[in-house]
């Protein structure tokens, strides 16, 4: 017998939770960095260039990044869940969007603190 | 209790020409799924968009080929469509907060707050779009 129960075990509370909680994260770096670029004139090098290359940038953007993956990972799975029924082909599905977002999370390290 | 109530052909199936054809979405149903819609596009353009970040970064004459992609056409209208799926998508999901806070419920309210999300994730578009190019 499966010693699950249906009332009260709140099964997927989590993931709403970390929904929200990574929403609020992307939204409080876009409100920061639309604040820094949206002054100021046409963009150069430079300034793109040391916005980047400052630690506590390098930081927010990974943090945002990883908020992204976090979040994109469980609509994308609601996404599959919804459409797609065949059990075999949505566990693909699901593992290649994982090491998508794996990927691009680890991209996105090497993107900031790579050196070029 | 109401014994003349008019029969109705229950249950009714949804079917793709009745979703297409027969029902109307009311505009808070339209936030929903353009919601779902700008998140998928969002997901699916990530590594053009870090492709294009890695590239701005790399060096002075990347930053410049970057500048000089942007200018394309096609590529214009799809960053702004992009730009666009982000806005509605903060905007959208700012609403849906509010509603499980329990804040605007009723039907009014709603309807109007779905019109500040539409309005609101246009005009930021018009702005970064502005600032863009």
């Amino acid at each position: 017998m499966v010693n699950r129960i249906v009332v009260g075990a709140h099964y997927g509370w989590r993931d709403w939770l970390v929904q929200r909680v990574t929403a609020a994260v992307m939204a409080l770096y876009s409100v920061i960095l639309a604040l820094v670029l949206l002054p100021g004139g046409p963009l150069t090098y430079e300034a793109w260039k040391a916005l980047f290359a400052r630690g506590w940038m390098r930081v927010a953007t990974l943090l945002f990044a990883a908020s992204l993956a976090w979040h994109a990972w469980i609509g994308v799975r609601d996404i599959l869940m919804d459409y797609v029924k065949p059990t075999g082909v949505r566990l693909a599905l699901q593992v290649l969007v994982i090491l998508l977002l794996a990927g691009c999370l680890g991209w996105t390290a090497q993107i900031l603190w790579g050196t070029p | 209790m109401p014994t003349a109530a008019v029969k109705k052909n229950r249950p009714k199936y949804l079917s793709l020409r009745a979703i297409l054809f027969e029902i109307r979405l009311p505009l808070p149903g339209w936030v929903s799924i353009l919601h779902r819609v700008s998140g998928a596009l969002l997901f699916a353009s990530l590594v053009w968009l870090l492709f294009m970040l890695d590239r701005s970064l790399a060096s002075e004459q990347d930053f410049a080929f970057v500048r000089h992609y942007l200018g394309l056409a096609p590529v214009k209208l799809a960053l702004l469509v992009l730009i666009w799926a982000y806005c509605h998508h903060l905007c959208a999901g700012i609403r849906f907060l509010l509603l499980e806070l329990q804040k605007g419920w009723e039907k009014e309210a709603a309807r109007l707050s779905s019109i500040v999300v539409f309005v609101a994730s246009l005009a930021l578009t018009a702005l970064f779009g502005a600032k863009l190019w």
